[in-house]
């Protein structure tokens, strides 16, 4: 009998470590050795010592953190490759989530787990898309874990945004977008649907892009928002962090549509509360249905669920007989869509005026 | 394709916090889509179209069936609406191949469709919509689409959209019925006008201009007719064989909203005046006539406690006859005639006021201190009536606003364009704290009166002084003086200051003024007035 996965995988204030390989899955905080599944910097930490990760990943590590912090030792390992560490086989799979994201595939004497780190399983012409890897334990993330998310076809939200440029062809269209992957993403779903034109990049963005780009990601002919240029700015698309979007850099550009691409702006009330005049619902993160389709995929008789709301996702796979646990784990979700925006009521600080 | 297509409009009408955007999406609806479901759309945005057949629990029930409670239940306490929850969380049906219903099969059907049938037929529905169509199809069967749109906002566009003038499309508006098919091919130059005959129908308003001191040395006082400004809202009185209405400015119909206006109009005639709550033939404050606004269901009590009037100042038709080529002289005549003659109910003259000179009338206008009054108006005694703000025919001059200098305390950005601008303020002003101190108390909340360059500072330094923070409201430190101005003050039981300012707006930025020494809450008390002026001082 093969032992569970809970005899050599544990929860630890770091993060996952697998006990017999001696190596932690993306802790929050530095340690000896690290496998990371991807770039985003609530998975990929700096101070490590010694890092595992994709080629790519370890390439979006160096440019976002610098040289010294990526790791002292990287390790390249590519999908498919197996690696020995004390006893445990190490394999990475593709994720689907950003460029170089990946599955952690950890197997030990018999037995599997799959740590999937971030995925999805929509189409996304930037990165492989996820795998899936049979296993007993698999280890998944819960952000959209609502049976309210369900992402509609990221082509369709593409042209929502192109139909409103030709409805306002004199207003710039901001898209707030996070800098790593969806960014990217955006662009080449634009391109896809046939818009040519240079496209605008808050500063935030251009050195991902550029990355992007250095990896094999042709993105076409981008551009620096100079928000000083207002007339030059005019019917075009600028893309910028979503923090950018709603404050004073907006501002400046010629009767800004706002508009933001997250799962979020799946619920109206959350969009409106944000003052998003335009929500695209274009998500990197697995939808109710990718996440329940994969985890019957998989195959696994347990579940063990990272962060985001495993309280629906636990209930859900109870009604079909697959034993789900929270791990309650602690940094996660805090890029990219990271925790559902709460933004509070108005507090009626004050009483107001009559109005006519 | 209907419904989504109208779906695809609601979600960015609902998101859309400009009313030129807002124009342009009406008109890219009007531009594209078919009849009759471009017209069944328009009715449905500014609600003329609203069903009954479908009960929310109708809703509650199909869902139920179709999803897990404990997921349900969850979905509701994340999302918030009830609606929205089910127009997401509703399962995709594999196989369904049927197109989406067009608006006006869904109008047709939940007309005809018995009652057991519904769930099955609106469960159908949302088999075929997606998530954004489903929300459009809850809401729009259960009614409250609450978008925004207003009649007068379609009637712009639809002027926008064909190039007519909105005046016509107003005047017929009220004689045409959803899909309006016939308003449509009008519009497009395929038919005539059509023709309200008997139906009671909303004709534009003549509107005044403001007097600057520049048009006060050009007046000659025997050319001029002067009215009270009295501070209630304008309305236009239709009756006749086909019916009765009340309009608001906008031409819309607010006849609920006042029955015991609607039965006292016991006449055939158009008539224009300001709709006030008068007691004893005395007005009170715009406050108390706020009481009556935007109630859905008027009940006895408030009838009682909030009486509504009609001060008469114009006569359009009396009976089928059109006065509204007359001069004013004439029609105030005829109006005298009409008034002393049928003496309707809740419904007075309003009084001419008597003046030798110009001098004389801007003597009177600043005398005139009650809260229920907001100046003078000046009529060309040989003016028709026309629609529209025709300039030089009808003056409007306003009393100087009133003014304090109060102490920023809240902040909260606006919206639209300047979303992200703190361009809202709330204000006070000093009062004793029962502890030998003085505090500050909020006595009003301003959004307008600053230039873009004072909005550009203020949003500055209330970032660079914000003390604490409730979701989007700043609390900033007490130590900016802004002089707001405002119309009149009066007596509000809401307000923690007792007091409600009639629309306050930033004069300037005092940064030469200590906060301390800003004024006090006495000090705007004393412009609170409580009594209208009788009668006959008004005739003086
Ligand atoms: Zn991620």
């Amino acid at each position: 009998m093969p032992p569970h996965p809970e005899s050599w995988l544990r929860v630890t204030p770091q993060g996952l470590y697998c006990e017999p390989g001696g190596f932690f899955i993306d802790p929050v905080r530095p340690v000896g050795r690290a496998v990371i599944t991807h770039g985003h910097a609530d998975h990929a930490r700096p101070g490590h010592d010694a890092v595992l990760a994709t080629p790519e990943t370890l390439a979006i590590m160096r440019a976002r953190m610098g040289e010294g912090a990526a790791g002292a030792a990287q390790q390249p390992i590519r999908p498919g490759e197996v690696l020995e560490q004390g006893g445990v086989a190490i394999r990475l799979a593709p994720a689907g989530h950003v460029l170089g994201s990946a599955q952690v595939v950890l197997d030990w004497q018999g037995s599997r787990a799959v740590i999937s780190g971030d995925y999805k399983r929509q189409r996304d012409p930037t990165c492989a898309p996820f795998e899936p890897v049979p296993c007993d334990v698999f280890v998944t993330e819960a952000t959209f874990a609502l049976p309210v998310f369900r992402h509609p076809p990221p082509e369709a939200e593409v042209a929502k945004l192109l139909k409103s440029l030709a409805l306002f062809p004199e207003r710039t269209h901001v898209v707030g977008c996070y800098a790593l992957g969806k960014c990217q993403r955006l662009i080449r779903l634009l391109r896809e649907a046939g818009w040519d034109a240079q496209i605008h990049l808050h500063g935030a963005l251009a050195s991902l892009c550029r990355l992007y780009e250095e990896l094999g990601v042709a993105l076409g002919p981008l551009a620096p928002a100079t928000v000083a240029n207002k007339a030059a700015l005019k019917g075009a698309i600028v893309l910028a962090p979503p923090s950018a979007v709603q404050d004073r850099w907006a501002r400046r550009l010629a009767e800004p549509v706002v508009a933001v691409a997250s799962g979020w702006m799946r619920v109206r009330q959350r969009a409106k509360m944000r003052g998003v005049e335009l929500p695209l619902v274009i998500s990197d993160h697995a939808d109710w249905d990718e996440l329940n389709r994969t985890i019957d995929e998989v195959g696994a008789p347990e579940v063990w669920v990272t962060h985001g709301r495993d309280d629906a996702l636990v209930h859900a796979l109870a009604l079909r007989g697959i034993r789900g646990r929270a791990l309650h784990l602690v940094g996660l979700g805090e890029e990219d869509e990271g925790p559902a925006p709460e933004v509070a009521e108005p507090a009626s600080a004050a009483e107001g005026g009559v109005q006519a | 394709m209907s419904v989504p297509a109208f779906a695809a409009l609601l979600e960015r009408l609902v998101f859309t916090p400009g009313r030129n955007a807002k124009l342009a999406l009406l008109r890219d609806w009007f531009a594209t889509q078919p009849d009759p479901d471009r017209g069944v759309g328009l009715a449905a945005l500014t609600e003329e179209l609203v069903f009954t057949a479908a009960k929310p629990s109708l809703i509650r029930d199909l869902v139920a069936a179709r999803t897990d409670p404990v997921l349900l239940a969850l979905s509701h306490d994340y999302v918030g609406d009830f609606a929205e929850t089910v127009a997401l969380i509703w399962p995709v049906r594999a196989g369904v191949n049927t197109p989406p219903p067009a608006l006006s099969e869904v109008v047709e059907a939940l007309e005809l469709t018995p009652k057991p049938e519904l769930p099955a037929l609106i469960g159908g529905w949302l088999d075929t919509l997606d998530s954004s169509g489903r929300l459009a199809l809850i809401k729009l069967i259960t009614g409250g689409l609450r978008v925004g749109v207003s009649g007068r906002l379609a009637r712009v566009a639809l002027s926008e959209w064909s190039g007519k003038p909105v005046e016509e499309i107003e005047e017929v508006w009220h004689g045409v019925a959803p899909p309006y098919l016939a308003l449509f091919r009008w519009l497009e130059g395929n038919a005539d006008k059509p023709d309200p005959r008997e139906a009671p129908v909303f004709r534009p308003l003549m509107l005044a201009h403001p007097l600057e001191d520049a048009d006060v040395a050009a007046l000659r006082p025997e050319e001029w007719r002067a009215e009270w400004k009295w501070d209630g809202i304008r309305v236009q009185l239709t009756a006749g064989p086909g019916g009765r209405r009340l309009w608001s400015r906008g031409g819309e119909d607010i006849t609920n909203a006042f029955p015991e206006i609607a039965e006292a109009m016991e006449f055939h005639a158009v008539l224009d005046g300001e709709l006030l709550v008068i007691r004893d033939g005395v007005v009170a404050p715009f406050a108390e006539l706020q009481q009556r606004l935007n109630r859905k269901a008027v009940t006895p009590r408030m009838m009682r406690d909030f009486p509504a009037g009609v001060r008469l100042y114009d006569l359009l038709f009396e009976g089928g006859e059109d006065l509204r080529p007359l001069p004013f002289d004439a029609r105030r005549a005829r109006l005298e005639d009409w008034v002393a003659r049928i003496a309707p109910a809740r419904m007075d003259l309003s009084p001419q006021i008597a003046f030798g000179s110009v001098a004389q009338l801007a003597e009177i206008r600043d005398g005139a201190r009650a809260a229920s009054i907001e100046g003078l108006m000046l009529k060309r005694a040989d003016s028709p009536y026309a629609a529209g703000r025709q300039k030089g025919l009808w003056w409007k001059w306003k009393r100087d606003p009133l003014s304090i200098d109060a102490v920023l305390m809240y902040a909260q950005r606006g919206h639209g364009k300047r979303s992200s601008f703190y361009s809202d303020y709330t204000f006070g002003l000093w009062r004793p704290d029962g502890e030998g101190g003085e505090e500050l108390v909020p006595v009003g909340k301003a959004y307008s009166g600053y230039t873009d360059e004072e909005l550009a500072w203020l949003d500055r330094w209330i970032r660079n002084h914000t003390t604490g923070r409730f979701g989007p409201v700043r609390e900033v430190e007490k130590s900016l003086v802004l002089e707001v101005i405002f119309d009149a003050a009066q007596l509000s039981s809401r307000h923690k200051s007792g007091v409600a300012l009639r629309f306050p707006r930033i004069a300037r930025i005092r940064t030469d003024k200590p906060a301390s020494e800003a004024d006090r809450l006495d000090n705007l008390m004393s412009y609170v007035e409580r009594r209208a002026p009788a009668e006959e001082d008004a005739a003086g």
